[in-house]
């Protein structure tokens, strides 16, 4: 029956095996060996001595707290912009949206190091204004409060994209129909508006604090500096300590991470059960609302929130890579590019990061898109009933936050791998995989959109040509999926060369990437080095996203992701 | 080339229910036309799928000649079985131009430089496309998008050709110039056609052989007059011509073929117990005196003739044609010349 069912199918029969081989290896192996570790360190004394331990909860404690804090920042910051750009008749949405969207995409790090040189007595910037606070008086964003903000900021996007859907699916006859039932515009706003959208708020605001649970740049460079540790960044010491029991306790802690991440997941998949972006689009791209002579104030409320969040600290940040030093005030004859010279040509710990994050996620991008095409193409043409659950058990290990991922990959590769008995704990190697786990799910998304539009008969038009599944791959369906295939490429170099989460843990000397090397140059105090790579890094940023920005209207919808 | 059979072909899919196709055998004569006509969800999509090697029959055997194609243990993929299918969406690769789509099943087969170039052009002639052959599908319209398909089937000498409702997307008149190329295909490639479709006045202009599925079974194959002429059973009558079928007192009713003398003879016999479905076609019901009563109720013009709509004494409704103008409400006195008893 099986080999009859596979005959009737237009996939090869080792399809379905390449599938599950690579699945197991990317999501099932890594995870199910964490929470094995998990499991039988809850069952020794080891877990005992580790939740007993003070610090633990006052981890716990200090990750909540944050990412509570930091999820209300970012529901009112990416909730009120959602609601103004997509309900009201301002001007230049697609400028303010693009911008808004900034922040996701550059690293955390960068993101707490550009605030650092906006706030404090050692800001170049502010010292170049003459506003900086007094030398010794405290940074204040060394703090529970600063870290949930800076969170809020980079999240804030989040909650923007998932109540901006939700506010584009809205019927626009049930609006129209209450405005002729003689609602005034705050009735609609209050009676059909918000209680419509409130799934979308919920489930940003639920992606949101998962999101703060699993990161790792802004409390390392926040937190640590004033001993506030959350979860990953305990993990992070715990491994910088390396002791005997450090595997169990950091597996403990993982799964914690884990715990609450898959509440916040389960929250977000209750609410949006049964909706489907893919359709979303179509309705409500015209204002709902008129602001008349109240538009100009809510475009510079919507530019003030651009400037505070984007504009200053990014300024910030190219001020902090021209001053000479640490704490020197900055103007026409002190400004020097002394920075980018060193990180460019003469520091060889950044240059070899620079080839490590660009070999690493070009690799990763191109290798993972093979990957991608072959899995994609399985799980939209295969009617079997494991699909839908292959398909799940692609999502997981990217909607985990990265630092749990690698500490699973640790507890796979510490041992040499059975039967060829060589390590690649310690190599660049271990990183390549984590990246192929960890984005394997970037890498997919678009794949699969772009599969699911394409039509069936366009494939078994050739079948019937004669063309069997090698030349039809090539012929035919990959040349019609190529635009979304790009957009997976570009997507996963651009996630991938900014990731520290995972490096963070697994980088040894000689394999960092950009960003390790971003905080370890931080943390060794060249902070003018440190910003210099910042804004190399934000530029890159910046030219990746312009590039998808372009390709997307040749793009199956929901492919780049700050687009809805 | 050889005739396809099927054999007792049944095809259940996974998410249950009761059987898509459900026992069914028909053969194909060699350079036949067979249309493959019912309504929607009748299965006839599923018979031409499982001809193509798309599904896997559940049960019962697909052969071409004495080769078998299909079982429910084996078959052969749809890319070894020679065949071509123009598909409702036209299936035009939206990446090649025009010569590229034709020439492609001649690229996979190995075919290169000169002899393809020939072969394509000989194709694009026959479809009268030849000035489109750098075009891309998307610059061309829907009924020329449907004739670089058909030059795709044509470009192979396939065995067999199925052709899955492509006149569905096509305004009216483009399926009239259509249907002519169809036609024309046909008589010059000497290939076995078949041609699904729900349109029973494409099926009957087209096909040299009719069958008629409803729910999965095979109801009735014949040629397009004698299906006319001769439907079996209340489906196929009421899928066949705009006839309406009434409940008729049978008892005396001994031929198939009833005219108004035996009619009338068997409403005198009646019983009142046993009654057989007629079928009456428009033109068979003649206004007349000394006929029985019906009254008009609704009349639609056609330009040459009055289309009208009747109800009987005893509630059952009948079609019929008429000549001078009459009235909603109007009672006419009717004849019915000749019907078909199912």
């Amino acid at each position: 029956m099986f080999r009859s069912q596979n005959r009737g199918n237009s996939q090869p029969r080792w399809l379905f095996s390449f599938v599950i081989v690579v699945i197991f290896f990317l999501s099932v192996l890594p995870l199910g060996r964490l929470a094995m570790t998990g499991f039988s360190s809850l069952f020794d004394g080891g877990a005992r001595a580790l939740l007993s331990d003070p610090v633990v909860w006052q981890a716990v404690y200090d990750t909540l707290t944050t990412s509570f804090l930091g999820m209300i920042a970012a529901v009112i910051l990416g909730g009120g912009f959602a609601l103004l750009l997509t309900l009201f008749n301002v001007r230049g949405k697609t400028a303010l949206g693009f911008l808004f969207m900034l922040p996701t995409m550059i690293p955390p790090q960068v993101t707490a190091l550009s605030w650092i040189g906006m706030t404090g007595p050692s800001s170049a910037l502010l010292k170049a204004i003459g506003l900086a606070p007094p030398m010794g008086s405290p940074q204040p964003l060394y703090s529970i409060g600063g870290i949930a903000l800076l969170y809020g900021v980079q999240n804030a996007p989040l909650v923007f994209l998932s109540l901006r859907a939700g506010l584009l699916a809205l019927p626009r006859d049930g609006v129209e129909a209450a405005r002729l039932s003689g609602a005034s515009s705050w009735q609609v706003l209050k009676d059909i508006i918000l209680p419509l959208s409130l799934p979308g708020f919920v489930a940003g605001a639920a992606i949101a604090f998962v999101s703060c649970v699993g990161n790792f740049g802004i409390p390392a460079i926040l937190g640590i500096p004033a001993s506030i540790y959350t979860l990953p960044t305990l993990i992070y010491t715990k491994f910088a300590a390396f002791g005997p029991g450090t595997f169990a306790d950091v597996s403990l802690l993982s799964g914690l991470i884990a715990i609450l991440s898959v509440i916040g997941l389960t929250v977000e998949e209750r609410v949006l059960r049964g909706r489907d972006y893919r359709v979303i689009g179509l309705s409500g791209q015209v204002a709902m609302f008129k602001l008349g002579h109240w538009r100009l104030l809510g475009e510079l409320v919507l530019w003030l929130a651009i400037f505070i969040t984007l504009v200053m600290p990014l300024t910030a940040l190219v001020a902090s890579s021209l001053a000479p030093a640490y704490g020197v005030p900055l103007n026409a004859s002190t400004a020097t590019l002394d920075a980018y010279r060193e990180v460019l040509f003469k520091q060889t710990i950044t240059r070899t990061a620079f080839f490590n994050s660009v070999t690493l996620s070009l690799t990763t991008a191109i290798g993972l898109l093979v990957v991608t095409v072959l899995t994609g193409y399985y799980l939209v043409r295969s009617k079997s009933r494991l699909a839908p659950v292959l398909s799940a058990l692609a999502e997981i290990p990217y909607a985990l936050p990265g630092i749990v991922l690698a500490v699973a990959l640790i507890l796979v590769f510490a041992a040499p791998i059975p039967i060829i008995g060589i390590s690649i704990y310690g190599t660049i190697w271990i990183i390549l995989v984590a990246y192929f786990s960890s984005f394997f799910a970037v890498s997919l998304k678009p794949v699969v959109s772009a599969f699911r539009q394409l039509d069936p008969s366009l494939e078994e038009a050739a079948r019937l040509s004669g063309a069997g599944f090698g030349r039809r791959l090539i012929d035919i369906v990959v040349p019609l999926v190529a635009p979304a295939a790009g957009a997976s490429v570009i997507l996963v170099f651009l996630i991938a060369c900014n990731e520290l989460t995972v490096s963070a843990i697994l980088w040894s000397a000689g394999t960092q990437t950009l960003g390790v090397a971003i905080y370890n140059l931080d943390d060794s105090g060249s902070f003018n080095l440190a910003a210099a790579l910042s804004v190399l890094v934000v530029i890159m940023v910046i030219a990746m996203m312009l590039v998808l920005e372009l390709m997307a209207k040749r793009l199956p919808k929901g492919v780049v992701p700050w687009r809805s | 080339m050889a005739k396809l059979i099927l054999n007792r072909l049944s095809k259940t899919f996974e998410t249950g229910g009761r059987p898509a196709v459900n026992d069914v055998s028909l053969e194909v004569r060699d350079g036949g036309f067979l249309a493959l006509l019912g309504p929607s969800g009748c299965g006839k999509t599923t018979v031409l799928r499982m001809i193509a090697g798309f599904e896997q029959p559940t049960d019962g055997s697909i052969l071409l000649g004495d080769r078998v194609l299909a079982d429910a243990s084996e078959m052969v993929a749809p890319e070894h079985r020679n065949m071509a299918m123009v598909f409702q969406s036209y299936a035009l690769w939206p990446h090649m131009s025009v010569a590229d789509n034709v020439g492609y099943p001649l690229k996979v087969r190995g075919i290169s430089g000169e002899k393809r170039a020939k072969k394509v052009k000989e194709a694009l002639n026959a479809v009268r496309l030849e000035a489109y052959a750098d075009r891309r599908p998307a610059d061309l319209s829907g009924g020329q998008r449907q004739r670089v398909a058909l030059a795709r089937c044509l470009v192979t000498e396939p065995d067999v050709v199925l052709l899955d409702e492509p006149l569905a997307n096509l305004d009216r008149h483009l399926r009239q110039e259509m249907e002519e190329t169809f036609r024309e295909f046909h008589a010059r490639s000497g290939a076995t056609m078949i041609y699904v479709t729900h349109d029973q006045a494409e099926a009957m202009a087209l096909a040299t052989d009719v069958a008629v599925m409803s729910e999965g079974k095979l109801l009735q194959v014949a040629s397009p007059q004698e299906i006319y002429a001769r439907p079996e059973g209340r489906l196929v009558g009421g899928l066949v011509g705009q006839g309406a079928i009434l409940k008729w007192p049978a008892a005396p009713l001994p031929n198939r073929l009833v005219d108004w003398e035996m009619l009338q003879q068997s409403l005198s016999h009646t019983n009142g117990q046993d009654c057989a479905d007629i079928l009456v076609r428009p033109q068979d019901v003649e206004i007349a005196a000394e006929g029985m009563l019906a009254t008009v109720t609704s009349v639609l013009f056609e330009g040459e003739r009055y289309a009208l709509k009747l109800a009987l004494g005893d509630e059952q409704n009948l079609r019929a044609f008429s000549r001078q103008p009459v009235q909603v409400g109007d009672k006419v006195s009717i004849i019915i010349r000749s019907a078909w008893r199912l």
